[in-house]
């Protein structure tokens, strides 16, 4: 009887490994092993092993093309995640601090409006229009601020969410101790909010590092090239270069993997130590 | 936590604006001229760069800095928005006909109309690139046959002969089938080479319907009322009913699709002449297998080919002074017999140059031949975009949802009319 | 008494400025461009000049013969990427704060699909959806099921990226409720554990207690789902023909086509919608959601 259950759980277990690993892993290794081939063995599409293994010459293709403007995308696009992001964390939780807390009339009708950035698209040539009458357009600092507009909603609902799960005993704890609304907030309210903070960075930062659409309209000229538009280079409307394609795919994808690997120890036992019991 | 937390965003900040007040410097320059160009990346950026490398070695005081672009509509966007917010490139490559009408060139662009460098350039080709009797473009690129590309051994070896109307090439098609060959290669999933049937009729429309073009820009007459311009719909329709497209076509690409012709396991691909880029790029040995003909009509002696205007170089009115005079300088090297010899060893011809005194080089490819053959003899009309300045955007749709069964070819005609209403009322055309 | 002066000094506490910063940069950069957007709805606007043609706009775009397969299919995707990823991930993640072996590596594993941009999962999946040659139909046909052509069946297209956007975007939800259920307080655990097994405690513990994450997954990914956009538009464009256009493909096309004043309009409809969808559900989730 207990043997039968403890054979059935380690079945169980190798179930689960290999039906996640197969959803999961598979589509990653294709994009490897296209990055490993020749242009035209890439083009027959093929989950198969390379008959001549040339990732690294695949990979040195993709850096070393048009001046090493692999870098300065790279670059790039690092300074746009970490300034949107730094703004968007401090802003989010501010907001959502109060707003929670309050649950008044302001609280609400200001949320709404947060909430309809969730919802709508941005409207592109209006934004353009607004970034060059500031004399912001084609600069970092215009597309910081756009992507802070665009992506804080999504930071305020979670921090509003974990706000929820920090009693309010705390502040009424550090009021009467003679803590004034900036040092609650933190030295109080943030520490807690670390967990939800980390799940915001992650994402947010994942979001902003693969934006696509945002830096090709709002931050042109070949100077402010970001990683995902040098996939563009590759795809062009009349022809393809799979094998370069995919080895830009893994070049771009190193930093968010980067970010990831920083933050998972963070994003377990953030979740883990920083959940407020009771 | 806070302090660091503090700093951090500090620090972010403090580079920021480093970085802005760095960029801003760079624009204060003297010296030697830079110029940056915007072109789509692929072929274009072939021919571009070439004849960039050209000028520059001659002019060692002009630096010309190509900015790339993606190709099709998404590129579009592009130049539009660019050139509605003042911040396009000092010169940049850009379709004609129909597309460049949506650029309000008199508006936004520079009149290159008495430049001396436009003597050379052939007055069918400026017809495509004017407005309101001024001249915009100047070509750096072939004229193109649209058509069928056919795989000349598939037809050695069946014994087959260039059909010139439409019942020969479905009696063709079946006897490729029969030799387990795809009669007609179509990939849907580039969207934009479904169009081919309908688009390259034309010349069958206008023989049927001599001012089918002023007749359809004025609103008088409809794809879905006219038999003849019906014609490329049902066509569509009977190669899905009968067969003759690849397994996979609705998702297949346009390189798979050359893939299967440059190597005879397709017969027929409804196609634009530049195709001969890749297929010499990627096959160079299959590149001579291959031929063009005409599409097919409805009587022999009747057939002949519908031409594509070649793209061109414009001038932004933002370009002025010293960069303005660089920029004009490069257009006239760009139709110079050096030019021309820059473009030929860049990309291999797709059809002739509308440029006088331009010379195909000896070793042109044979299906190249084909298309010089109908325009020499007077067998060719341009393609309608270049007639008219009413084409609905979404006929690629419509060509997909009918190539792959999901609507007759009454109802796309007809809802493609309505399509192509919507874009002449936001044209603001007279009598929509 | 005490009691009051307390209440008051915490109402300091909580001070109406922490909404400045992140109110002003929302209102200058989305807010502004927004509002100008629904003045040029009302325009023939072909990007260099802007004629106003009152509600000509908003007529063609309701009376395109297309319109009602782009509104089907963005319900369709919305419910069901929103439905599947709730449902698929409150297990996924009660599974990974288990003490099952290997969490480390299936937490990354589940959550890699979220790192990687949009364009370049649509391009990979497309490529392994292929028909013929791609690998999906490859294992399939080997143990003799069918080849189904995944994206150029008009019937399936939809369906197939839905798959895909569950598959990319289910780390996220996962997340967000591994943290819902890590917050539990282990007392409710301890109670339970006297009176029940493992399904006793996901039914009456967990689920009820995750209630706050339950609505905000959602609520994200069916706003998510209705304005979805990039996938759909790497692996089909909203085909074969229009057999996968939602709306947001539909204006994109006609913003392409340089329709600008029609695809604001859209864009307004679009945004009308939803508010109407999501306002009603929020308040009632609001109204419902729990206090640990």
């Amino acid at each position: 009887m207990k043997l039968k259950k403890r054979s059935s759980y380690y079945l169980a277990n190798i179930a689960v490994f290999i039906l996640l690993s197969v959803i999961f892993i598979i589509p990653f290794i294709y994009i490897l092993l296209m990055a490993a081939k020749s242009s035209k063995e890439a083009a027959l599409l093929q989950f198969s092993l390379p008959s001549q293994f040339l990732f690294l010459e695949n990979l040195k293709a993709v850096i070393v093309f048009g001046d090493y403007r692999m870098f300065r995308a790279l670059l790039n696009s690092t300074l746009l995640t970490v300034g949107s992001v730094a703004l968007i964390v401090v802003f989010a939780a501010l907001f959502a601090f109060v707003s929670q807390r309050k649950k008044d009339k302001l609280a609400s009708v200001l949320m709404s409006l947060l909430m309809i950035g969730l919802m709508i698209p941005p409207a592109v040539v209006p934004t353009i229009f607004l970034l060059r009458s500031l004399k912001i357009y084609k600069t970092m600092f215009g597309m910081i601020m756009i992507d802070v507009a665009l992506f804080m909603p999504f930071a305020t609902m979670i921090f509003r969410t974990a706000m929820s799960t920090i009693p309010r005993d705390l502040d009424e704890a550090s009021f009467i101790d003679g803590a004034t609304p900036l040092t609650i907030f933190f030295s109080v309210i943030l520490p807690l909010l670390k967990p939800a903070i980390v799940t915001v960075v992650v994402t947010t930062s994942v979001n902003i590092f693969n934006d696509f659409v945002g830096p090709l309209y709002f931050l042109p000229g070949a100077k402010n090239i970001t990683a995902p538009l040098t996939l563009y280079s590759f795809i062009s409307q009349f022809s393809t270069q799979w094998n370069l394609l995919f080895a830009n795919v893994v070049v771009v994808s190193v930093i968010p993997l980067i970010i990831f690997i920083f933050f998972q120890r963070q994003l377990v036992s953030g979740m883990m130590g920083g959940a407020v019991k009771g | 936590m806070v302090k660091k937390l503090t700093v951090f965003t500090l620090v972010v900040l403090m580079s920021l604006g480093l970085f802005a007040a760095g960029q801003q410097e760079a624009v204060k320059q003297t010296g030697p001229i830079t110029l940056t160009y915007l072109v789509a990346s692929g072929t274009d950026q072939n021919q571009a760069g070439a004849l960039a490398d050209g000028f520059m070695a001659l002019n060692p005081d002009v630096k010309i800095e190509l900015e790339l672009r993606p190709g099709g509509s998404d590129g579009d966007n592009i130049v539009k928005t660019r050139l509605a917010t003042g911040e396009m490139n000092d010169m940049f490559f850009y379709n004609a006909g129909s597309l460049l009408q949506a650029l309000n060139p008199t508006e936004t662009l520079v009149d290159l109309t008495n430049e001396p460098f436009m003597d050379v350039v052939d007055d069918a080709f400026k017809s495509t690139v004017s407005q309101k009797g001024m001249v915009f473009g100047v070509p750096n690129q072939t004229a193109m046959g649209g058509g069928i590309l056919y795989n000349k051994k598939v037809y050695a070896d069946l014994g087959l002969s260039i059909p010139k109307t439409w019942d020969e090439f479905a009696a063709n098609n079946e006897i490729i089938k029969k030799a387990g060959i795809t009669p007609v290669i179509a990939t849907y999933g580039d969207t934009w080479t479904s169009q081919l049937f309908v688009l390259a009729d034309y010349y069958n429309v206008q023989a049927a319907v001599p001012d089918f073009a002023a007749q359809y820009t004025a609103n008088k007459i409809k794809y879905a009322t006219t038999p003849a311009a019906i014609k490329g719909f049902e066509h569509l329709k009977e190669g899905y009913d009968k067969g003759w497209y690849q397994s996979g076509f609705a998702t297949a690409k346009y390189d798979q699709g050359l893939e299967l012709l440059a190597n005879g396991k397709g017969a027929h691909y409804p196609m634009l002449s530049f195709a001969f880029t890749n297929i010499v790029a990627n096959w160079p040995d299959k590149a001579a297998d291959i031929g063009f003909f005409a599409q097919p009509g409805t009587s022999a002696d009747k057939n002949g080919a519908t031409i594509w205007m070649l793209s061109a170089n414009y001038v932004p009115k933002t370009t002025t002074g010293a960069k303005l005079e660089a920029v004009k300088k490069f257009l006239a090297y760009s139709v110079s017999p050096q030019g021309i010899d820059d473009l030929n060893k860049a990309v291999p011809p797709s059809g002739p140059y509308l440029v006088k005194g331009a010379k195909l080089p000896a070793d042109v490819l044979p299906a190249v031949m084909d298309i010089s053959k109908y325009i020499d003899s007077g067998m060719s009309a341009p393609a309608l975009e270049f007639l008219s300045p009413v084409k609905g955007p979404r006929l690629e749709q419509f060509c997909v949802a009918v190539g792959t069964g999901q609507m007759t070819p009454a109802q796309a005609a007809a809802d493609y009319d309505k399509d192509v209403a919507n874009q002449a009322k936001q044209l603001g055309l007279a009598g929509w | 008494m005490k009691k009051n002066t307390i209440q008051k000094g915490l109402l300091k506490t909580y001070p109406n400025w922490f909404y400045l910063p992140a109110v002003i940069t929302f209102a200058i950069f989305f807010v502004i461009p927004t509002i100008s957007a629904f003045y040029f709805s009302l325009t023939r606007w072909t990007l260099f000049d802007a004629t106003f043609i009152g509600f000509d706009n908003y007529v063609s775009f309701l009376s395109d013969p297309m319109l009602s397969i782009g509104l089907k299919n963005t319900f369709i995707y919305a419910i069901l990427t929103s439905g599947l990823k709730t449902v698929l991930a409150l297990p996924l993640a009660v599974m990974l704060t288990s003490n099952i072996r290997f969490k480390g590596f299936y937490r990354s594993i589940v959550f890699f699909p979220v790192l990687v941009s949009t364009i370049a999962v649509g391009i990979t999946f497309s490529i392994l959806m292929q028909p013929n040659s791609g690998l999906i139909n490859v294992v399939l046909g080997s143990i003799g099921l069918g080849q189904p052509d995944w994206l150029g069946n008009p019937k399936l297209a939809l369906y197939s990226v839905v798959f895909v956007d569950v598959w990319k975007g289910i780390g996220i939800a996962t997340v967000i409720y591994m943290a819902g259920i890590l917050a539990i307080p282990n007392d409710y655990f301890d109670a339970m554990k006297l009176e029940g097994g493992f399904w006793i405690r996901f039914r009456h513990v967990i689920i009820p207690l995750v209630r706050n994450s339950t609505f905000t997954i959602i609520l994200l990914s069916f706003i998510g789902g209705l304005r979805s956009f990039d996938l759909i538009w790497a692996m089909t464009g909203g085909g074969p023909g229009f057999a996968s256009d939602v709306l947001t493909s539909v204006i994109y096309k006609q913003y392409q086509a340089g329709f600008y004043g029609l695809s604001t309009a859209g864009n307004v409809i679009l945004f009308i919608m939803v508010t109407v969808l999501i306002f009603p559900l929020r308040r009632f989730f609001n109204s419902r959601e729990i206090e640990l």
